[in-house]
This record gives C-alpha cells, sequence and structure tokens, in this order.
C-alpha cells in the first residue's frame, strides 16, 4: 500500500498513464501523417514533416515504455493481449518501420518520384498503426473469448466486431484532429489557413464519429457504462470530456490553437480515462467467461517487482519529462526551415 | 514447420537483422563524442563537419535501429507468451528500465543533434551528443543484464508449479549482476566499438583511396583507428573472461563451443574443425589440452565434455554453435592484426600510402560484423534446449493460441520489410557516402534552405 492504494493499481495507473502520453504525443504524429497527401505542395509536405521531425522519435518512446511497463508489471496481461492480437500487432509493428523508415528516407533524395512514393507510404503506415491501435482498444475494451489458460480463444476475425471498428474509425479521426490542430500551431502563412481549415473538418468528423460509437456504446454495451452509472461522482469524467471537446471548435475560430491543441489532448486523456474507469479492475475482461478475466492481481508481477518498478518510474518519470520538454522546448514556436532540416 | 522451429527462426531473424544497427549506433556515437569534443576544444572546423557528416549517417543507422527494435519488445508476448508469463517478474523489469532509463534519454536528444545546430548552443549540443551516446550505452546495459540473466539467472525463486510456474525476483541487484551481465556487457560494448570505428575507418579509406576529402579524411581515421586498436585488444582479455564464466556456469554451452565430447578428460583447443554429432567426434587442427590450458592453466585438467550431460539437455546443433564461435575468435584475431598493423604504419607515418592496406579497410567493415552476429548466434544456440538456462525449456515457452501459418505468415512479410530495408539502407548509405563532407555541398545546402525559408515567408505573405 503506498497513499492509500495498493501496488498494483498504482502501477495501472502509472501504465494508463504512459499510454495516454504515448496516445497525446504520438497522436499528433499520427495525425499529421494521415493529413500528409491532404497538403499538396511539396513546400507544404516538407514543413509539415518538420513540424514533427525533432520529437517524433521521442513521442515514440512513450509506446517502448508501455510495453515494458505491461510487460513487467502485468506479465499475463502482456503474453495474452499480445499473442491474441497476432496478426493486429504485427500489422502495427511493420506500419510503425515504414513509418519511421519514410521519414528518415524521404528527405535523402530530391527525385519527384521518390518523394512521392515515401508521401504515400508514410500516410499509409499512420493509417494502418492508428486503424490497428483503434481495433486493438476497442476489443480491450469490449473484452475477448479466452481459454481456461487465459489465453485468447477467438478466431482472426474475432477482432472486426461493429463495435471496435467504430472506435477504429473515431480513433483515425481523433488523431487527424489532434495532428491538424498541431499542424496550425506549427505553422504559418497560407500553410496555416490550410491546417486550420483541415482541423475544422476533421473536429467535425471526429465529432460524429465520437456520437455514433458513444450511442452505440449505450445502447449495446453495458459493461463500459456501469461505473459511471452506478457512481454518479464519475460523471465528472464525461462532462470534463464534453467540455474539452465543445472547447475545440471555439479555439479554433478564435485562432487560438495552443488551446485548442489542450483541449484536444485534454480530450483524449478524458476518453482512455473513461475506458480505463469502467475495465478497472480488468485488463482485459474474458468476454465468455467472467472468472478468466485478466485482472491487475492476477496478472500482476511480485510485491517484489512492483516495489522495484514504481521506484523506477519515481525516478525515470521526472527525468523524462524534464529532456522531453527541454526537446519541445528547443523546438517551439512556428517551424524554421534550416540546412539541417528533413 | 514445427511451430517452435518457426517461431525461432523468426526470432533468430528479426533479433539478428536488428543486431546490424544498435552496436553501430554505440560504436558511431563514441566515435562522435570525440569528434565532437574535439571540434568543442579546438574550434577547428574540420572537426565540425566530419561531426555533421557522421551525425547524418548516425540518424539513418538510429532510425533502423529503433524501427527494427521496437519489433523485439513485443515479440516476446506474440511469439512467447508461455516465456513472457514465466519470467515476466524479472525480464520485463529490465525491458521496463531499459525503455525509460536509456531509450528516452537517447531519443529525446537525437531531435537535437539532428535539428538542433541552429537552435542550441555549441556545448549544449555537445551535450546532446554525448546523452545520446550514453542513452545507446544504457540501452545494452539493460538488453544485455535481461538475456545474461536468462544464461545465468540469479536473485530470484520459483512460484508455482506446472503450467502456472513462473520465476520472481527476490533481489533486484543480485538479478542486474547476475555472474554473467556484467562481463557480457563489456563483451558487447567492445563489439559495438569495433563496428563503429571500422565503419569509419571503411568510408575515410576510401575517400583516401580515391584521394577525396583528405583533410577529413585522414584524422577521422586516426580517431576510428585509436578507437579500434584499444577495443580489438580489449576484447581479447573480455572473450577470455567470458569463456571461463561459460566453463563455470554453462558447461553444456562450453563443451559445444570446443566440440568436446568426453565426459572427464583434457580438453583441445581448435583453430577450426568440424563436429560429428551423430558419432560424437570433432575432427580439425587443434591445440592438444588447449582449452583445458586456458580454463585452468593445465594441458592435463579434466574439462566436462557433452558425454557427460544427457541428451536431452546438451545444445542440438553443436556444429553450428562450433562454427559461430570459431568464426568470433577468427574474425577477432584479424581485427587484431589489421589494427596493431595500421597503427604501427600510422607510427612510421607510411599508413596513407598503402593502398591494398586501404583496400584492405574498406571491406573490412563487414568483420565486426560477422563477428558480433556469430558470437550471438553461438551464444543463443549454445543455450538450447533452454531458453532461461536449467529452468525453462525453449519448447515449453512458446505462445499456445499463436498457430505455425501465423508465424509463417509474420515471417514471410518481415522478410520482405527487412530485404527491402537493408537494400534501401545500403542505397542511402551508399549515396551518403558518394556525396561525402564536402564543404561546398554544405554550402549550397544552407543557400537552399535559404532560398526554402524564403517560399516560407512567401507562403506567409
Amino acid at each position: 500500500m503506498f497513499l492509500g492504494l495498493d501496488y498494483n493499481t498504482w502501477w495501472f495507473l502509472v501504465f494508463g498513464a504512459v499510454i495516454t502520453g504515448y496516445a497525446i504525443l504520438d497522436g499528433f504524429d499520427l495525425g499529421a501523417g494521415m493529413l500528409h497527401l491532404f497538403l499538396k505542395k511539396e513546400e507544404s509536405r516538407r514543413i509539415a514533416l518538420n513540424a514533427i521531425g525533432p520529437v517524433w522519435d521521442g513521442n515514440e518512446v512513450w509506446l517502448v515504455i508501455g510495453g515494458g511497463a505491461l510487460f513487467a508489471g502485468f506479465p499475463v496481461a502482456y503474453a495474452a493481449i499480445f499473442s491474441a492480437f497476432y496478426l493486429p500487432v504485427m500489422i502495427f509493428l511493420i506500419g510503425l518501420i515504414w513509418r519511421a523508415v519514410a521519414i528518415e528516407f524521404r528527405s535523402k533524395e530530391p527525385g519527384k518520384r521518390w518523394r512521392l512514393s515515401w508521401d504515400i507510404i508514410y500516410s499509409g503506415a499512420c493509417f494502418t498503426v492508428t486503424i490497428a491501435l483503434g481495433l486493438m482498444l476497442g476489443n480491450v475494451a469490449m473484452g475477448l473469448p479466452l481459454d481456461q489458460h487465459q489465453e485468447y480463444a477467438g478466431t482472426l476475425i474475432t477482432f472486426l466486431n461493429p463495435f471496435s471498428i467504430m472506435v477504429a474509425i473515431s480513433t483515425v479521426a481523433l488523431f487527424m484532429m489532434h495532428g491538424a490542430i498541431y499542424l496550425s500551431m506549427k505553422t504559418e502563412g497560407r500553410l496555416l489557413t490550410k491546417s486550420s481549415l483541415l482541423a475544422r473538418n476533421t473536429s467535425a468528423f471526429f465529432l460524429s464519429a465520437f456520437a455514433v460509437t458513444s450511442l452505440y456504446t449505450l445502447l449495446y454495451i453495458p459493461h463500459l457504462t456501469d461505473k459511471v452509472r452506478s457512481n454518479p461522482s464519475l460523471f465528472v469524467l464525461p462532462l470534463l470530456m464534453f467540455l474539452a471537446m465543445a472547447n475545440i471548435p471555439l479555439q479554433l475560430k478564435k485562432g487560438n490553437y495552443r488551446y485548442a491543441f489542450l483541449s484536444s489532448s485534454l480530450t483524449i486523456a478524458c476518453l482512455l480515462s473513461s475506458i480505463a474507469v469502467e475495465i478497472f479492475p480488468n485488463l482485459l475482461r474474458a468476454s465468455n467467461d467472467a472468472s478468466l478475466n485478466i485482472t491487475i492481481d492476477n496478472a500482476a508481477s511480485s510485491r517484489k517487482t512492483m516495489e522495484t518498478l514504481l521506484i523506477i518510474a519515481a525516478i525515470g518519470t521526472p527525468l523524462v519529462g524534464l529532456y522531453t520538454g527541454f526537446v519541445f522546448w528547443t523546438f517551439k514556436g512556428k517551424v524554421k526551415m534550416d540546412e539541417t532540416s528533413l | 514447420m514445427d511451430i517452435e522451429v518457426l517461431a525461432r527462426i523468426q526470432f533468430a531473424f528479426t533479433v539478428a537483422f536488428h543486431y546490424i544497427y544498435p552496436p553501430l549506433s554505440i560504436g558511431l556515437g563514441l566515435i562522435l563524442v570525440i569528434m565532437e569534443g574535439m571540434f568543442l576544444k579546438t574550434g577547428n572546423p574540420l572537426y565540425e563537419q566530419m561531426t555533421r557528416f557522421w551525425i547524418k549517417i548516425f540518424a539513418l543507422i538510429f532510425g533502423l535501429g529503433v524501427a527494427t527494435g521496437i519489433i523485439m519488445e513485443f515479440e516476446f508476448g506474440t511469439n512467447w507468451a508461455a516465456y513472457s508469463r514465466y519470467v515476466g517478474d524479472i525480464f520485463g523489469s529490465a525491458l521496463a528500465a531499459e525503455g525509460i532509463f536509456a531509450f528516452a534519454l537517447e531519443s529525446g536528444f537525437l531531435g537535437i543533434l539532428l535539428f538542433g545546430w541552429n537552435r542550441v548552443s555549441r556545448p549544449v549540443h555537445f551535450i546532446s551528443t554525448l546523452m545520446v551516446f550514453l542513452g545507446s550505452m544504457f540501452s545494452a546495459v539493460w538488453i544485455v543484464v535481461a538475456n545474461s540473466w536468462q544464461q545465468t539467472p540469479a536473485g530470484y525463486h520459483i512460484v508455482g508449479d506446472g503450467l502456472k510456474a513462473r520465476a520472481e525476483i527476490t533481489d533486484f541487484w543480485a538479478m542486474v549482476f547476475n555472474p554473467s551481465s556484467v562481463d557480457r556487457l563489456m563483451h558487447v560494448w567492445l563489439g559495438s566499438f569495433l563496428a563503429g570505428a571500422f565503419l569509419v575507418m571503411s568510408v575515410n579509406a576510401w575517400y583516401i583511396l580515391r584521394k577525396k576529402h583528405l583533410e577529413i579524411a585522414k584524422p577521422s581515421f586516426k580517431i576510428a583507428l585509436v578507437v579500434a586498436l584499444f577495443a580489438s585488444f580489449a576484447q581479447l582479455f573480455s572473450g577470455h573472461r567470458s569463456a571461463d564464466l561459460v566453463a563455470v556456469h554453462q558447461p553444456a554451452k562450453l563443451a559445444a563451443l570446443e566440440g568436446h565430447y568426453p565426459a572427464d578428460q583434457p580438453a583441445d583447443m581448435y583453430l577450426f574443425g568440424w563436429v560429428d554429432n551423430q558419432s560424437g567426434t570433432t575432427k580439425g587442427l587443434s591445440i592438444p589440452g588447449g582449452l583445458s590450458f586456458l580454463l585452468h592453466y593445465d594441458f592435463k585438467a579434466p574439462v566436462k565434455g557433452l558425454d557427460a550431460i544427457p541428451k536431452n539437455d546438451r545444445p542440438g546443433q553443436v556444429n553450428a554453435v562450433f562454427q559461430f564461435y570459431h568464426i568470433m575468435i577468427i574474425i577477432g584475431m584479424m581485427l587484431i592484426g589489421l589494427t596493431s598493423l595500421a597503427t604501427w604504419l600510422l607510427w612510421k607515418g607510411k599508413l596513407f600510402d598503402q593502398q591494398w592496406l586501404m583496400k584492405l579497410f574498406v571491406f573490412a567493415v563487414l568483420l565486426p560484423q560477422i563477428a558480433n552476429q556469430a558470437g550471438w548466434f553461438a551464444a543463443e544456440m549454445g543455450r538450447q534446449p533452454w531458453v532461461v538456462y536449467g529452468l525453462l525449456r525453449t519448447s515449453d515457452a512458446l505462445s499456445k493460441s499463436v498457430k505455425a501459418e501465423h508465424i509463417l505468415i509474420s515471417l514471410i512479410l518481415f522478410t520482405l520489410v527487412y530485404l527491402t530495408l537493408l537494400v534501401l539502407f545500403i542505397y542511402l548509405l551508399n549515396r551518403k557516402i558518394k556525396h561525402g563532407p564536402a564543404t561546398d555541398d554544405h554550402e549550397a545546402e544552407a543557400t537552399e534552405s535559404k532560398r526554402l525559408a524564403a517560399v516560407g515567408r512567401n507562403l506567409t505573405a
């Protein structure tokens, strides 16, 4: 126990925070990538790439930390989730490879065809990664059929259920909006006009996708609204989310892109927190038999490891925060092109 | 094909491909720190050009290292779920520590390294380079700790039995400093320094042969040569210590490395040879009692052979283990010879006139790469049939819900993707090298970016 919460709950919070950090940070990279082909001029594409250039690598680290955090703290969940999502994970990983490679390789040759090929690969990879993330999130929220060893018992098609597809589409919309706002924050002139137009359109796309998914959840997936129903004080979460979402078009209209960005970051955090609150203390719900649920207690590492991990997190997190902050501060403001640019 | 075989091939393939890049990042990182440190100290723009040139190549290598490395972290869960459950308590902590302490440091500061030249002061840029280098060194620490724990487990106890059995930490520091981690870490670091140094020497030898960029190529070559000379000799001692450890903790692996079968007799040391695992014999050129001498300083000391170990506890592919190990050692000796000769010629002031030697150095970039790969293959195949030595068999470590077809499909996908990447990597590396660190190009780039900045302003207007 530490501050009234047991170690497993603490680690659930740490893991949730890391995944939220990943979604907020890499979310805008992926969003900018998905919008890449909407920018027509070579200069615009270069500026957009340089807007994420110095930071995307550091942002992706959050995923690596998240993977390590799950492996270390909840190995049973790590083993079950990743072997269950075998092909989506593989496709996700291959998507990440191509994104990294495309950013790296695109600028190395001036040829038109070379650049266009990498633009298509880059944008396609960002879509692939986002869709795979959304599908996994949807399925984790829904739960999966597990056998008595808590290993996955479904088929490949089990993933493609209506709810998860809706979550995937909403994730695409959310990241696109988040990315467009980020680009608006980092660009000037005609590119800014273009980005803010994209931000407005994608926010409308997100709000409608979100509305449909929410309606579907309310009607057909009772376990994702249980806790809020039985505990009205939790209503503060959807309320905050609603306020953050409503604030986005408002700030976009005013041209306060920084506030719009904070609002879309807050939206992501609230969305993930709501899901986390509802599935807690499960990490993976067994859709066929509640006694097979993978929970923070039956999936957890030993007490000793949990203690060690919390110490590692307590030392590591401020350090990571410090130099992430330093890097963002170094590249603050509008994108400036120089000889080191991509 | 059998799931176990497929999963092992997939792991070997993805990790071997990944391992082309991190050693280069570590070695090149060290050389970048030296080059930029020289720039900071002397203010000589030649060192700045060198640093800028190698940072571009570093970025290419680092990018591929990251892209192929993330796969590894998730592959434990996808293909080796039983293993992940069994060792998560221990292995997972090391991996989490790697992410937060090492990888975050490396990737965070990389942005400043690549794009920060005009945004931070020289000392801050140098510190960023240092941080990226340290990050890559720390990465190696945690990954080697995790792997060494699989070789020589320590600081744990086993809880539960049957399918529910798993290893739990009892002592974190005993796990980190398990008997083999420090020595194996040194071996990996030195191997990485060699990989980086030989890349720098190869490229600069090529420039020297072509009589291009000489004012940069020669000092760059010298910096790398100093690193390589130190590392190749140090590797000899480090290798010897590692072999001693294997003898104490993993007798079956040691016996396989030297193809030694008799249960309780002095062991020979082979320069090269061929192992017939069926008949349990090894033929080749050997120093009689050589291995006994290296381990016990006595040619007559008995060494435990494979015959003393039950058949199902021995590595299956003894000849492969033997060959990989010997390839590593032969290359190690070649590297010592090459660096010593080059240093002696440099001392005499004749190094850069030796066309043949420069040609040799152009191709020698492959040697440390092959030795690093061969060393890991010997270490990992020699550990079989165990995934955690003496505790968990590889055949018990697989994911039960994953089918052979899944692994086959993803293996084919990875093969296609990685081959494409390798071709592109070599193509771009080649372009960059041909382009070289020339000043005029650098200015051309600066003009181009001024033009772009102007375009940017017009866009604003």
